[in-house]
């Protein structure tokens, strides 16, 4: 047997130092960025994973829409301020949540038409506001972000927000899952309505669409939150491992897609998502609980119980 | 005899069409009575109605003191989201909601009433098991540990055997027969006349009123089955008001 030598040959160590690490060894604005996404991994995580089993996967992508008209409000009072754009986004998407709940509610709407309807409207308010008042520029950047322009104060923004709506989510986490497990549980067996703690959970929803707006833009933070969680469902089965499957991987699609991003001059906001779509796509055909594992390969013997 | 349940007059229904129409009568404190009657005859209508999910179109329901709060309710089990990954042992902790809310600890006192819960059901072993992975048997196995651990005095079943194989519904009567001799109130929406005859001594004939409501032995004769077959089930849209004067 010869002698064993190293795993990798210098020169592939050094061109992997380079393409990794160097980035945000150099860059400041890359390290902000990478912080962001991890930020926004973190909190949207949880979220993720509720929605999906709550059959609510679409809600996210009507949620951000509706963000929109309270961005760009924002957005024309106080010029490209993160805390401004933060809070009129808020506003606009809870405004949303509890015009569409409440139509649903006294109107023979479903929850999920009468949502369509008060995001759609909301929606082209946004568009509307932004392309009177400000630059195509302007648009492009609320529509989809810019993860490397993200400052000092627009990253502590992002990591507030993602910190409290983890605290939200654990505040949140017991009736969150009886009522996703058992609709109506609460009400019916103790009389208690269930449906604060629906609200507040999208208002906790609302609140990280909006703190990835500044790095992810309107169209594509929900991507951040979604994509890794459903990717997830082929890799655990419990809760809490959906969850962390689902950070993990969100975690990873913002570092790997930052640095193609990077690298290859791609905006930085579908280099990501896309990164994640790609992580989708793996975990489908190669997960666990993937297409291959359960449909083509042969398992053994089966078990006597 | 107190009553637990006292029906006045009470019509329930939805868009004004009445499912229960001008029901009058009562369900005895600690009473065991199976709830039957054809199809769309108001049976499920009527346990949405004593539970207040349904307001009533006329008339009211009455629960003695203190029940109202405490009602254990199983619905028919489709309602119950089958993907979501929850454990046999969590499912079954729900039940202590009313004592420890979104954020108590569950004290060693509560988790064991619900380890005595499982065993009582059968499932003990099944604690780290998720709940869509069981047969439906199993799964209500689970929903009836809940409702052991809900410890509740008053007590509505929705077709709670529809689907089960025998050695549950055995096994999950045993259950019902217990709670009947521990003093609650039980009602139980039920098809099988033969399993009514032999469990449930009191029984309503439900058909959108009251046809037959006492002893089993006296309200399930050959006559009234007959008649429940062929009691009309229609939804007539352009229905005449009902005139007969509400309360």
């Amino acid at each position: 047997m010869g002698r064993r030598g190293p795993l990798l040959p210098d020169g592939v160590i050094v061109t992997l130092y380079e393409y990794v690490v160097d980035p945000f060894a150099q860059f400041a604005f890359m390290r902000r960025a990478l912080a962001a996404c991890l930020a926004l991994a973190l909190g949207c995580g949880p979220i993720g994973v509720f929605l999906m089993l709550r059959r609510m996967s679409l809600m996210g992508d009507a949620l951000s829409h509706a963000l929109l008209p309270g961005v760009a409000l924002g957005f024309l009072w106080a010029g490209f301020s993160l805390p401004a754009m933060t809070i009129g986004g808020f506003v606009a998407g809870l405004g949303v949540v509890l015009l569409a709940g409440t139509a649903a509610r006294f109107t023979l709407l479903r929850e999920d038409a009468s949502f369509a309807s008060f995001q759609l409207i909301s929606m082209a308010l946004g568009v509307l506001i932004v392309s009177t008042k400000g630059s195509n520029v302007n648009l492009m950047h609320i529509l989809f972000g810019s993860v490397l322009a993200v400052d000092d104060q627009s990253l502590l923004v992002t990591a507030a927000i993602a910190s409290l709506s983890l605290l939200l989510m654990a505040f949140l986490y017991r009736p969150l899952i009886m009522d996703s497990f058992d609709p109506g549980y609460l009400q019916r067996a103790h009389g208690v309505s269930a449906a604060r703690w629906q609200l507040l959970f999208l208002a906790v929803v609302a609140m990280d669409l909006v703190a990835g707006f500044q790095s992810m833009g309107a169209l594509m933070v929900v991507g951040i939150m979604m994509l890794p969680a459903i990717s997830a469902r082929f890799w655990a089965r419990e809760m809490w491992s959906l969850m962390a499957v689902g950070m993990f991987l969100a975690m990873l699609a913002g570092f790997l897609g930052l640095l193609f991003s990077f690298h290859h001059r791609l905006p930085s906001g579908p280099a990501i998502i896309l990164t994640a779509g790609v992580l989708h796509i793996f975990s489908l055909l190669f997960g666990p609980l993937g297409v291959v594992r359960t449909r083509f390969i042969r398992r053994g013997p089966h078990r006597r119980g | 005899m107190n009553s637990a349940i006292a029906c006045d007059n009470l019509t329930l229904g939805y868009e004004r069409h009445p499912a229960v129409h001008h029901l009058s009568g009562s369900f005895a404190l600690g009473s065991l009575t199976a709830i039957t009657g054809p199809n769309g005859a108001g049976k499920s209508t009527l346990l949405k109605g004593i539970l207040g999910l349904l307001p009533p179109l006329g008339g009211r329901v009455l629960l003695a003191d203190g029940l109202r709060q405490q009602v254990s309710y199983l619905p028919q089990q489709t309602e119950l989201e089958p993907d979501f990954p929850i454990s046999v042992w969590d499912a079954v902790l729900m039940g202590h909601w009313r004592r420890v809310g979104a954020w108590k600890t569950l004290s060693g006192a509560l988790q064991q009433q619900a380890v005595q819960a499982l065993r009582r059901v059968g499932l003990q072993g099944f604690e780290r098991r998720i709940v869509g992975s069981l047969s439906g048997g199993q799964r209500q196995r689970v929903l009836f540990a809940r409702l052991l651990v809900e410890d509740a005095p008053l007590i509505l079943l929705d077709e709670p055997f529809a689907a089960v194989d025998q050695r549950t519904v055995n096994d999950l009567l045993a259950i019902v027969h217990d709670w009947h001799a521990q003093g609650r109130t039980v009602l139980a929406v039920l098809h099988d006349l033969e399993q009514i005859r032999r469990h449930f001594p009191q029984t309503l004939y439900l058909a959108r009123r009251a046809l037959a409501w006492g002893e089993t032995g006296q309200v399930l004769t050959p006559e009234l089955i007959a008649h429940g077959r062929v009691m009309s089930e229609s939804w007539d849209e352009g229905a005449p008001y009902c005139l007969m004067e509400s309360s």
